[in-house]
């Protein structure tokens, strides 16, 4: 007697959904719709994985070989602007690695719907936005090694577009440098340093100091190009400020994203780290034109995750922190691990893949992972 | 045999720090000389080959278990040091034991407040074997006693302790001797030093002070008997002769009384033998060498990096039948064979266990010997003894053929073998093939596989394994054979397919008008590629012959490479629409997105329907198909498959005139200052980008010219439109103009000062100056279009050699961090110690392998419920 299941509760969302559109666009009766779901079903059920399946090995092998054919230049600009993007072998490393400071932090954020559809307001923002320091508005430094003072001509006609004036920039300065007098002369500002020795140092350090004074915007932030994505403006940056983006006016902070995986969980957590190593992987794949299934990334991304913290695939990440002493030591400076294992006393269960390898055990996944559990035979008389 | 081997298995291995007590106990002979033979060559007693410590020569016993070579695995033995020494890898544990504890009471600097507040982070960190952490709280605990100047429980002064480099510590610039190290560490409780990390089972502090060395047995460090009848050493034993042969001066001189000058020369002298007998790669240690200067390979070097006994040979294993040969195609093998040389096959054998009812079939293997194929090489006789079959044995072997013996027989047609190339970077380069034995020297795979495995026949090798046991048979068989392995788990799309001139033929034999042959030419054909078929016709056309390859049930909608998306919508009949009813092609062309690997829709589709068996069988004959199309039709090219008429090649000319005249006319704009600029780009970028879109619309418009004057009749038009082999843009580039050489992205930008190549003008923004190469290949590069073109096939070249070893450490990476993880029984994924990464697997438990790219086809399954 053929049972009757409930089918639709069996079926993961997507395929169901998948399911219900294809009916829809088929106009299906109600008998071809059961034939079919009981059809999808079967498929589902045969497609499903098997338990053993190392598929740990699997991911890395799907990461490994469009490895070798991912392309080693690392920037590519995108767009008109001079906003660059590291990309291919050197972008997927610096995920996998969880580096701390990536090359080239970028964000993306979207505007609420009253800016984002008017370009000017979109304009008007990203300068906002951008990291402006007192070296953009300044046509030259120049030292007066006679007087011992910094010179710097403004550059009226930038300072117009920008909407600055010389009091922005005097108190910008003022914040900044605190070793030296401040004057404003009009056409330039004068900076003599305070120092009572070593002055021509001192003048030359100022110099520098002075370039990179901060002015406005948000700190970090060293581009800002305004896109239109579809009917909206987008503002994509270089330099990434997750935290104070979010809480600015104008922005929308339920699309805006960023590259930059500890930004996304020192701000956001790790579900959103989760989320963005998913993004930003998945991106250098379609950008090199290959192709890994998504079930890939999520695993590697769920892997470094797990913890609650991000662990990089390195040897201070997943593979320096697993239990087994012998896995430790055989993936990379193996005297270390030994020796620290010694002094705790550490016991390895032998309970992952390697160190049975190297004792020629089976290893405990797919067809090596059935056990046998019997009862102990009762014990016969001569025995 | 096998009851005789008691199977065992290791649970458990446990680390800890070797005291005086279990070296002594452990130690079979207390070495005292530093020679190693008497005059007739034998061992000597107490020296560093004793024969205690196991044997390496062959005739002698071990003085300790009486086993012979191989036998015997080596024991222990030990010399007990004149004064002791710091064990060299242990130098930061020992000053950090040093500095946390009391130089009077030996009690930890912790205030007594103290004691719960790190009680609980380092039980923690202990508890969940987290190496970082344990680090972070040991380090935490060190470090802030580091400073303490007065013991809180003895109130004694505290001094600061340094080490010297390579191994002296100094308190206070005075040097503390090993012999008051160790009088310090003993002082300190096990208590206390749990919070240094240390655990009292495994470890004391003063263990780590060497008292007792521990001689590792001969075994581990077997001399060589040279051809001249000499001994060589292992680099061990050198070693361990100078730190005997110091430790035999030290201790004279100390008994003779010598000076403490003198004594305490020795005393370092043999804290550095101790030292590079561990490592002999320290900074600020001089390594010590050979006679030779070669440096000594000691204890550490011998472990660690990737010849080091971890890489090598603990995590990988040599293996006894298998063999490696060059390779070579053969589209007449199925894409589940290999061709194996029969000198090969007569090479490896399989274990064959006799019975009474092979038995008469395993005598004729033997009557053969191991010089006719197929014959036998070996019998193993019940009781584990094996035998080789020889002319002189043969017959007393037949003879005594019984049950329970095992003959090792020469490979035969259809046996299963593993086959590989390397790198197997993915599980597709090492798949389960089913024996051929042919004639020639080399390994023979159909070309379909080639994808899979990444193999070409440039002088590739693959290896071949035979499996000897009926499990990994099975396994073999049943996970890893050809056909299970169509679809790759990396996207979900088969990787195997038809390829090269069988697509090709399969294109001319069901395009359009197509071909027709008389129902005899078309048997003929049929009874080659091994299909046995009615012919219902008396002529039979292209589509018609090829539909006699499908089953009668197989239905398949798609598109060829015809189709074009933009296109007006094909109608059937049309190439570009590709229908099968009921297991005929009704319409359409079959090309590579048909049949081709990676994308073969149709592939996928039967895939599904008929499982891996039956696809490979089809696959198998509409590969041979195609293959026999061209041997019927003839298909060459030349180098009039890239002529042009000449009406063409005025128009590229013209093209090509007026792209590089558009170029200098943007320059003129640039220089008299009329050129506008781009939002966020200086001027020269700006021409630069401007420049750049013009010339890559010259090549297109070429293209297009090229493509235009070409007919489906062109046999570089015809493997290109198949997705046989090369696209047209290739074509464009040998009939048409190569077209803008890129590097970095951008045009050729370096070079000389002011200019790429000495022979332009200094600040020449013309096409030709940057890397333009405006002629094509079949007309001939001139020299600077040459030297352009070879600068970024150069630059290709770097960027490969460069990027094989990163990717291949990225990938060693990713294995060995996810190498453990598996699908449990309850559908969730988990790591090797049960924690749970995902709950079921990608979200909805389905494997990519068994997937349609990755999902389900529901929406062809829907469609098929309807029709």
């Amino acid at each position: 007697m053929k049972q009757e299941l409930d089918y639709k509760a069996l079926l993961p969302k997507k395929l169901l959904e998948q399911f219900e559109e294809a009916v829809l666009e088929e106009k299906l009766t109600a008998k071809q719709q059961q034939e079919a779901l009981e059809k999808v079903h079967y498929e589902y059920e045969k497609s499903k994985i098997s338990p053993g399946e190392a598929i740990g090995i699997i991911t890395a092998e799907s990461f490994g070989e469009p490895g070798t054919q991912m392309t080693l230049n690392v920037f590519h600009f995108a767009g008109v602007a001079e906003v660059a993007v590291t990309q291919g072998l050197p972008r997927l490393i610096e995920i996998f690695d969880a580096r701390k400071e990536i090359k080239t932090p970028m964000m993306r954020i979207f505007l609420d719907k009253e800016i984002s559809k008017d370009p000017e307001k979109v304009k008007k923002l990203a300068a906002q936005i951008k990291e402006t320091t007192i070296q953009e508005v300044v046509s030259d430094f120049s030292i007066d090694v006679a007087k011992l003072e910094v010179q710097l001509v403004l550059d009226k006609q930038k300072m117009r577009n920008m909407a600055l004036t010389n009091n922005h920039l005097m108190k910008a300065l003022e914040n900044d440098i605190k070793t030296a007098t401040i004057k404003d002369d009009g056409d330039s500002i004068i900076l003599k340093t305070k120092a009572k020795e070593n002055e021509l140092m001192e003048t030359y350090k100022l110099k520098e100091k002075a370039k990179e004074t901060f002015v406005r915007g948000v700190e970090g932030i060293t581009q800002v190009l305004p896109v239109k994505e579809g009917n909206e403006y987008v503002i994509l940056t270089a330099g990434s400020n997750l935290a104070e983006i979010l809480i600015m006016k104008g922005v929308d902070p339920d699309r805006t994203t960023t590259n930059d995986v500890f930004e996304a969980i020192k701000v956001l957590g790790v579900e959103a780290a989760r989320q963005t190593i998913i993004n930003e992987a998945e991106k250098v794949i379609e950008d090199q034109g290959l192709e890994v299934d998504m079930r890939h990334i999520l695993f590697i991304a769920d892997m470094m995750t797990t913890s609650g913290t991000i662990k990089g695939i390195t040897r201070s990440g997943i593979s320096g922190q697993k239990e087994s002493v012998l896995a430790r030591a055989s993936f990379e400076t193996p005297i270390e691990h030994l020796v620290d294992a010694s002094l705790i006393g550490e016991v390895d269960n032998l309970n992952s893949v390697i160190e049975n390898v190297m004792l020629n055990q089976i290893v405990p996944l797919g067809t090596g992972m059935p056990e046998l559990i019997a009862g102990k035979p009762a014990a016969t008389k001569e025995e | 045999m096998a009851e005789d081997y008691i199977y065992k298995f290791v649970n458990q291995i446990g680390f800890g720090v070797l005291g005086p007590e279990e070296i002594t106990k452990m130690s079979t002979v207390k070495i005292v000389t530093p020679e190693l033979y008497d005059n007739e060559g034998y061992p000597v007693d107490g020296g560093l080959m004793d024969i205690r410590l196991g044997v390496i020569d062959p005739g002698l016993r071990c003085k300790t278990c009486g086993g012979k070579l191989k036998e015997c695995m080596g024991h222990f033995g030990h010399i007990e040091l004149a004064r002791p020494v710091i064990h060299i890898k242990y130098l930061k544990v020992l000053l950090d034991c040093l500095r946390s504890s009391c130089r009077e009471c030996g009690r930890i600097l912790l205030q007594d407040k103290d004691f719960e507040k790190w009680k609980g982070r380092t039980t923690k960190a202990l508890s969940e074997r987290n190496e970082e952490a344990k680090r972070d709280v040991i380090g935490d605990i060190t470090g802030s006693l580091k400073n303490i100047r007065k013991c809180p429980h003895c109130k004694a002064k505290q001094f600061t302790i340094k080490i010297e480099k390579p191994s002296t510590f100094m308190e206070n610039d005075r040097r503390l001797t090993p012999i008051e190290i160790k009088t310090r560490l003993e002082r300190i409780s096990n208590e206390d030093l749990y919070y240094l990390g240390i655990q009292d089972k495994a470890a004391r502090p003063e263990w780590m002070i060497l008292g007792v060395l521990p001689i590792p047995p001969v075994t581990m460090r077997p001399s060589i008997t040279l051809e001249t009848g000499e001994r060589s050493e292992d680099d061990l034993t050198h070693k361990l002769g100078d730190v005997v042969r110091i430790n035999q001066r030290l201790f004279e001189n100390i008994n003779a009384g010598a000076p403490e000058i003198i004594v305490e020369d020795l005393w370092d002298l043999l804290q550095y033998h101790v030292t590079t007998y561990f490592d002999n790669t320290i900074s600020q240690v001089p390594p010590a060498r050979h006679r030779s200067g070669q440096a000594l390979k000691t204890i550490t070097e011998r472990i660690k990096s990737k010849e080091g006994r971890f890489r090598h040979n603990l995590a990988g294993k040599r293996v006894n039948f298998a063999a490696r040969a060059v390779i070579s195609p053969d589209p007449k093998i199925k894409f589940n064979e290999v061709g194996v040389p029969e000198r090969i096959a007569k090479e490896l054998t399989i274990p064959e266990k006799v019975t009474e009812w092979n038995k008469n079939w395993l005598i004729t293997f033997i009557k053969q010997g191991p010089e006719n194929y197929p014959g036998a090489n070996y019998l193993i006789r019940s009781d584990g003894k094996k035998k080789q079959i020889t002319e002189e044995t043969r017959d007393k072997i037949i003879e005594e053929l019984a049950p329970g013996q095992i003959v090792e027989r020469h490979l035969l047609d259809g046996d299963i073998a593993l086959f590989n190339r390397q790198p197997s970077l993915h599980r597709m380069s090492i798949m389960c093939h089913r024996i051929r034995v042919l004639p020639g020297r080399s390994f023979r795979l159909n070309p379909s596989v080639c994808n899979a495995y990444n193999a070409d026949f440039d002088g590739d090798e693959m290896n071949l394994h035979i499996p000897q046991t009926e499990e990994a048979r099975a396994e073999a068989e049943i996970l890893m054979e050809v056909p299970t392995q169509l679809i790759t788990p990396k996207h979900g799309y088969n990787v195997m397919g038809c390829v090269e001139d069988s697509v090709t033929g399969l294109f001319l034999l069901t395009r359009g008008e197509g071909m027709t042959f008389t129902k005899e030419d078309a048997s003929q054909l049929l009874t080659t590629i091994g299909l046995d078929a009615k012919i219902p016709k008396q002529k039979i056309s292209g589509k018609e012959l090829f539909s006699l390859l499908l089953p009668k049930d197989f239905n398949y909608h798609g598109y060829s490479r015809a189709y074009k998306k933009d296109g007006p919508t094909p109608q059937k009949g049309d190439d570009a629409l590709v229908t099968i009813e009921d297991g005929v092609l009704t319409s359409g062309v079959i090309d590579s997105t048909s049949v081709g690997e990676e994308r073969g829709k149709m592939v996928m589709e039967f895939y599904r329907k008929y499982g891996p068996e039956q696809t490979v069988d089809f696959l198998g004959k509409a590969f041979r198909l195609g293959i026999k199309i061209l041997f019927k039709r003839g298909f060459t090219i030349g180098i009039d498959s890239m002529d042009t008429s000449a009406d063409v090649n005025n128009k590229i000319q013209e093209a090509l005139d007026k792209g590089q005249h558009d170029v200098d006319q943007l320059i003129k704009e640039y220089l008299d200052g009329d050129m506008e600029t781009l939002p966020g780009r200086t001027l020269a970028e700006t021409l630069e980008i401007k420049t750049v879109g013009v010339l890559n619309k010259v090549r297109d418009t070429v293209g297009q010219f090229v493509s235009a004057s070409t007919t489906m009749n062109n046999a570089a038009v015809i493997m290109a439109k198949s997705g046989a082999r090369g696209n047209i843009l290739n074509l464009t580039q040998m009939s048409g103009c190569v077209g803008q050489q890129a590097l970095m992205g951008q045009r050729i930008q370096t070079g000389y000062k002011g200019r790429t190549l000495s022979m332009f003008k200094k600040h020449d923004l013309r096409s030709p100056a940057h890397g333009f190469v405006r002629s094509s290949f079949k007309r001939g590069l001139n020299p600077y279009e040459f030297f352009f073109h070879a600068m970024t096939g150069r630059d290709g070249l770097m960027d490969t050699a460069l990027r094989t070893p990163k990717s291949g450490y990225l990938y060693r990476r990713l294995a060995n961090a996810l190498q453990d993880v598996k699908v449990e029984y309850d559908n969730t994924v988990r790591d090797a110690n049960g924690n749970i990464i995902q709950y079921q697997y990608g979200e909805d438990g389905i494997e990519v392998s068994k997937s349609w790219g990755g999902t389900i086809p529901v929406k062809r399954i829907v469609k098929s419920v309807k029709a």
